[in-house]
C-alpha cells in the first residue's frame, strides 16, 4: 500500500492487496481441554468404573446370562488403554483424544451408571427398562431380523428421499423463477404443503397399489414440501444484480436459471434438504408402523408387542446410528458443494 | 451545447448514440400519477474508442442511462443505440462493471472470468483466452480462490477481466471504483486507463469523483438533477498520463466545481 505509483507492476499488487479471510465463529471455538491425565484417561476410568458396578455390585434383578455387556467395556477399556499408550507418540491421535475422550469417557461411565439403577438396584420397573446386557443381548440375538429391517428402512427411505427432492427441485424451481407458477403454485403449497405427510397416511392406503408404493409415497411427499419451499425462496430471492451481470455477459434463460439463479439458491436448497431429512424420518417410522409390514418402525411397534423391551431399545440404538449416519453425509455433502462459503457460514 | 454528432454515430459499429432519452419510472399507484421523471430528454454521442465520464449528484440519472445502454432496463421516450441498432435487450457486445464487484461467490476467480464465455457457449474454443485474461488484471495466483478471500480492489479487477473477456465493443462502468479507499483507487484508475488503451474499447464510465473524471476522461459529462439532463459536456485536452496536481488539472477541476456550483448543485452531495 505504501508505494501507489503507477508503475507499480501488477505482480507485486496482487500480492499487496490480499487480505487473509480469517473469520472466526463461535462454532470454530472449540473449549479448551488441556492435556490432563483426567482426559488421556477418560475412557479407561469410565470403563473401569462400569467394569466394577457389574461385577462389584449383585444383582437386584433377573439378567440374560449372557456376557456381552462385560465385553463391550472390556473392548472400550482396552481401546482407552492403548489410546492412552499412543497419546504421547502421535499428533493425531493427541488431537483426536482431547476432543473426544472427556465425551466417551462420560458415555462408558453413563452406561455403569445405567446398570447400576436397572439391573443392579432395580429401581426402574421390568419389562419396560432393561439393563444394557438385556438390550445388547436381544440386538445380538436378533442381528438378522434388526439387520434385514434396516436395509428396508434404507431402501424406503433413500427411495421417497430421492423422488421427493427431485420432484421438488422442478417444482420449487418452477414456482420461484415463473412468475405466473408463482401465483398459481404458491397457494397450493401453502396450504396443503403444511399438512404432515403423515395425516394422508388413510388416503394412500386406499390409492396406492402396495403399502411399499404408499410408504415411499409418503416419504416423498414429507420431503417434497420442505424443499420446495426453500428452493423456490432461494431462487426467487436471487440477487437481480447477479442475474443483471450474467445477462450483460450474454446470458441465456437456461443460464440464468442453472448456472445463477440455482447456485445462488444453493444455500436454501441445503436447509430444505435437512428439513426434509428430518420430516422424511418421522414418516418413515409412522409409515412401517401402520403400512409396511418391514423396517425398523415396524420392528419396534412388532418387539413392543411381545413386551421385548430390550429389542425395542435395541432397535433405537440403531435407528439413532442410522438416522446420524445419513445426516452426517449429507452433511458431507453440502460441504462439497457448498465449498464456496466456507470461512463465511458456518451451521 | 450538447454535443450531439449524428453522423459519426451511424458510422462506427463501436460508438453509442442516446437520442432525445427520456426516461420515466412507473409510479407506485399503478399509474394513477405519473412516475418521476428521471431523465429529460439526454442527447449525447460517445464516438468508438472514447472515454467518456459521466458526473453529477446522487438522482441525477447517471446509473439510469447506463442501464439503458446495456439494455436492462428501456427508455420511456427516445432511442439508445450502438452503432446503427437500437439497443433493446442485454447482450455480451456491452459489459457492464458495478461499484459492487458482483463476483459470483459460488465461482472460483477463474470460474467468474470464464462466465462470459460459458454463457455464450465458445468455452472450449476460447479457453486460452481465460488465462491472457488472468494475466491482464494479475491474478493468476488466485485462479482457484473463491472471491470471499478477494480484497475488494481485485474482486473490482477480476468483474473487470470477466467483462472484458467477451471483448465488449463498449465497456460501461458503474462507479466501479467508488467502494474502494483512495490509494486503491489511483491503482485501479491507472489499471482502467491501461486496459481501455489496450483494447480500445469505447468506455463510458460513472463516477462521483470529479478528479477521477478529469484523470481518465476524453471528455465529462456534467448532469443535474431531477429531472436527470445534460449540464455541460467538457472535453480534456491535457496530455496522458495526467498530473492530478499540474495547474491546468486544477484550473480545470475549479471549472467543473464552479460549473456544478452555479447549477445551484449543493456540492456536498457529491463527494462522498
Amino acid at each position: 500500500m505504501s508505494q501507489a505509483t503507477p508503475e507499480i507492476s501488477h505482480k507485486a499488487l496482487a500480492i499487496t492487496d490480499i487480505t487473509p479471510p480469517r473469520r472466526e465463529t463461535l462454532a470454530s471455538v472449540q473449549p479448551a481441554v488441556r492435556p490432563r491425565w483426567q482426559t488421556v484417561l477418560a475412557i479407561p476410568i469410565g470403563a473401569s468404573i462400569a467394569l466394577s458396578i457389574h461385577f462389584g455390585i449383585p444383582k437386584g434383578e433377573p439378567v440374560p446370562d449372557s456376557n456381552y455387556y462385560p465385553i463391550v467395556l472390556c473392548i472400550a477399556l482396552g481401546f482407552g488403554v492403548l489410546a492412552a499408550a499412543l497419546y504421547p507418540f502421535s499428533m493425531g491421535v493427541r488431537k483426536w483424544m482431547r476432543q473426544m475422550c472427556p465425551i466417551l469417557g462420560m458415555a462408558t461411565l453413563g452406561l455403569g451408571v445405567w446398570e447400576l439403577i436397572t439391573s443392579c438396584l432395580a429401581l426402574l420397573p421390568l419389562p419396560y427398562f432393561p439393563g444394557p446386557e438385556g438390550v445388547i443381548s436381544s440386538l445380538v440375538h436378533d442381528r438378522e431380523l434388526i439387520f434385514d429391517s434396516t436395509w428396508h428402512s434404507l431402501l424406503l427411505l433413500l427411495s421417497g428421499y430421492a423422488i421427493g427432492t427431485t420432484i421438488a427441485l422442478v417444482t420449487g424451481v418452477i414456482i420461484g423463477w415463473f412468475p405466473h407458477a408463482r401465483y398459481w403454485g404458491m397457494p397450493i403449497l401453502k396450504i396443503v404443503g403444511p399438512i404432515p405427510a403423515t395425516a394422508w397416511i388413510p388416503l394412500a392406503m386406499v390409492v396406492a397399489p402396495s403399502a411399499m408404493f404408499s410408504a415411499v409415497g409418503l416419504v416423498a411427499l414429507a420431503v417434497w414440501f420442505p424443499v420446495t419451499m426453500l428452493t423456490a425462496s432461494g431462487i426467487s430471492n436471487t440477487r437481480t444484480s447477479y442475474l443483471d451481470v450474467a445477462k450483460t455477459l450474454g446470458a441465456s434463460p437456461a443460464f440464468l436459471i442453472f448456472r445463477v439463479a440455482i447456485p445462488a439458491a444453493m444455500p436454501n436448497i441445503f436447509i430444505g434438504l435437512f428439513m426434509g431429512l428430518g420430516t422424511s424420518f418421522l414418516t418413515l417410522v409412522v409409515a412401517e408402523t401402520v403400512g409396511v409390514k418391514s423396517g425398523l418402525g415396524w420392528y419396534v411397534s412388532w418387539a413392543q408387542g411381545w413386551a421385548e423391551y430390550g429389542k425395542v431399545y435395541g432397535a433405537l440404538v440403531v435407528m439413532a446410528a442410522f438416522f446420524s449416519t445419513i445426516i452426517t453425509v449429507l452433511f458431507k455433502v453440502r460441504d462439497r458443494v457448498l465449498v464456496w462459503q466456507k470461512g463465511t457460514i458456518k451451521w | 451545447m450538447v454535443s450531439d454528432n449524428t453522423e459519426l454515430g451511424r458510422d462506427n459499429a463501436a460508438s453509442i448514440r442516446i437520442w432525445h432519452v427520456r426516461k420515466r419510472f412507473d409510479s407506485l399507484d399503478g399509474g394513477i400519477t405519473p412516475g418521476a421523471l428521471a431523465l429529460d430528454d439526454v442527447s449525447l454521442t460517445v464516438a468508438a474508442g472514447e472515454l467518456v465520464s459521466i458526473v453529477g449528484p446522487s438522482g441525477c440519472g447517471k446509473s439510469t442511462l447506463l442501464r439503458m445502454i446495456a439494455g436492462l432496463m428501456s427508455p420511456t421516450e427516445g432511442e439508445v443505440s450502438l452503432g446503427a441498432e437500437p439497443i433493446s435487450e442485454p447482450s455480451a457486445e456491452r459489459g457492464l462493471v458495478f461499484q459492487d464487484p458482483n463476483l459470483f461467490p459460488w465461482l472460483t476467480v477463474r470460474r467468474n472470468i470464464e462466465s462470459g464465455l460459458v454463457a455464450r457457449g465458445v468455452l472450449r474454443q476460447q479457453r486460452a483466452e481465460v488465462d491472457e485474461f488472468m494475466r491482464l488484471v494479475g491474478l493468476e495466483a488466485f485462479a482457484n480462490s473463491f472471491p470471499h478471500h478477494l480484497s475488494g480492489g481485485m474482486a473490482q479487477r477480476v468483474s473487470l477481466a470477466r467483462a472484458l473477456i467477451n471483448r465488449p465493443r463498449v465497456l460501461l462502468l458503474d462507479e466501479p471504483l467508488g467502494a474502494l479507499d483512495a490509494f486503491t483507487r489511483m491503482r485501479m484508475q491507472d489499471e482502467v486507463l491501461r486496459l481501455w488503451q489496450a483494447r480500445g474499447t469505447t468506455m463510458l464510465f460513472v463516477t462521483h469523483d470529479i478528479d477521477e473524471a478529469i484523470y481518465m476522461s476524453d471528455r465529462i459529462v456534467i448532469m443535474t438533477q431531477r429531472p436527470g439532463k445534460i449540464e455541460q459536456i467538457i472535453p480534456v485536452h491535457l496530455e496522458r498520463p495526467r498530473d492530478r496536481s499540474s495547474s491546468d488539472f486544477l484550473r480545470l477541476r475549479g471549472d467543473i466545481l464552479e460549473t456544478l456550483h452555479f447549477a445551484g448543485q449543493p456540492l456536498a452531495g457529491n463527494k462522498n
